[in-house]
């Protein structure tokens, strides 16, 4: 299945991109984070969360959507 | 002509609306970038009582972004500032200015004299301080914040609503978001966003629209895209929050953002009365050679504390300038203040200590 993955903030600077798409078979949101991490290790210490068709996911939840984002907290004020 | 007339005739507010927003009242935490339009437009509406709290002075950055301000409130405190400036654009209304730090000991009793919160802070320890107070004293949140050329705005704790834990249940690890003092924003966004934010406190003390509760609204500048994500509630953290409620004024703010950390070595390498610390690991090459160093591992930083002389401003440096700043903050958490985290890495300060030295023998 093709997915769309936005990134947002900092997330986007470690991708350097603020958009791909991937063509990607796992079952789980962990399983797309694993083949994220591979790919962008920096990944790892970043703090986000994952939306799955503009909703708040757990890494736990199934993939179903074809839109995916990868948001993290700010702290600017 | 009244002054707010232009409300008035909008059928959906009317004299009845412009009653509610003058018997309407309001804090919002931080008169910085997000803080200033907020601020601006809240007055305008005629927002009865307006409450600012900042400890923070105006400084010649801040007038890039922070629109309240002139040249003239330079060193000036910025809570006591925008007074200033608030209380020329609305007569009508009272602004209170709190010229001190939001804490553990102050929170409560502050929000409780308020209807609204807004958040228009800089740090992620403010920011889950005010989150927690807000539910503690059943406040709804008008949340904001920004990074570079982006967003977000949500309202919390609204109507039984998600709070901002429910997005984000803990902060980031120390330092791992860096502020916009280390790298810069665009000084319109904070303008958009804060604007935003100051929408959603209208909406809310009106009761018209849809209150962006549950939504946190995404805005990248550069593309001007606004992207809305749906935040559900996540009961289990906010009963965490109200578990702490007998304990939440005994905690302590840990960082100090009073004063800049970070600096160059630029600005220190012949000031006297200066201790410098390496906190790399003694097989890290290469050394730096021509100033006298203390070196202690940063994994060994804690337990030699009686290494680090108190008198002395204490200049910390690594390989890349991430574990001094870490340095930084457990000298701080333990105590020991005048602490600075010099940007540059190893590498460039003996560059720099080289090429001031030619210049010498020039």
């Amino acid at each position: 299945m093709i997915i769309t993955i936005k990134y947002f903030g900092l997330i986007a600077e470690v991708t350097n991109q603020s958009e791909e798409s991937i063509d990607f078979s796992g079952r789980l949101i962990s399983d797309l984070l694993n083949t994220l991490y591979a790919k962008y290790p920096d990944l790892k210490n970043k703090d986000f969360q994952v939306a799955q068709n503009q909703e708040l996911v757990s890494e736990s939840t199934e993939i179903t959507g074809q839109e995916l984002a990868l948001l993290p907290p700010f702290s600017g004020g | 002509m009244s002054r707010h007339n232009r409300h008035i005739i909008l059928s959906e507010i009317g004299q009845l609306g412009q009653d509610k927003l003058t018997n309407a009242k309001v804090l919002v935490v931080g008169a910085g970038g997000l803080g200033c339009p907020i601020l601006q437009y809240l007055a305008a509406a005629g927002i009865g009582t307006l409450g600012i709290i900042d400890f923070d002075v105006v400084e010649i950055s801040n007038l890039q972004r922070q629109v309240l301000f002139g040249t003239s409130s330079l060193g000036k405190n910025k809570a006591e500032a925008a007074k200033t400036r608030l209380e020329d654009l609305n007569s009508e209304i009272s602004v209170i200015a709190y010229a001190e730090k939001l804490t553990y000991q102050n929170a409560l009793e502050l929000f409780n004299n308020y209807d609204i919160i807004v958040d228009g802070s800089d740090n992620f320890e403010t920011r889950y301080l005010v989150n927690d107070a807000c539910i503690i004293t059943n406040k709804p949140l008008v949340f904001g914040a920004i990074y570079k050329f982006e967003g977000q705005v949500s309202v919390f704790n609204y109507q039984n609503g998600p709070s901002y834990r429910c997005l984000f249940p803990n902060p980031p690890q120390k330092d791992a978001v860096p502020n916009c003092s280390e790298i810069g924003v665009l000084g319109v966004l904070p303008g958009i966003i804060g604007s935003m934010q100051a929408n959603e406190v209208i909406k809310i003390i009106l009761g018209i629209g849809n209150v962006l509760s549950g939504k946190l609204l995404c805005y990248n500048a550069l593309t001007s895209q606004p992207s809305t994500l749906k935040i559900n509630k996540s009961a289990k953290q906010i009963e965490l929050v109200l578990k702490g409620k007998d304990n939440f004024n005994k905690k302590q703010l840990e960082i100090d953002c009073e004063f800049q950390s970070d600096i160059s070595i630029k600005d220190f390498l012949f000031k006297d009365n200066v201790q410098f610390i390496d906190v790399r690991e003694a097989h890290e090459q290469p050394k730096v050679e021509g100033l006298e160093i203390t070196q202690i591992p940063l994994n060994q930083l804690e337990n030699n504390l009686d290494s680090i002389d108190l008198s002395k401003q204490k200049m910390i440096f690594c390989q890349s300038g991430i574990r001094s700043k870490q340095a930084v903050s457990l000298l701080r958490n333990s105590g020991i203040l005048n602490c600075y985290s010099i940007k540059e890495g190893a590498l460039e300060i003996i560059d720099f200590i080289n090429s001031r030295h030619c210049e010498e023998s020039r």
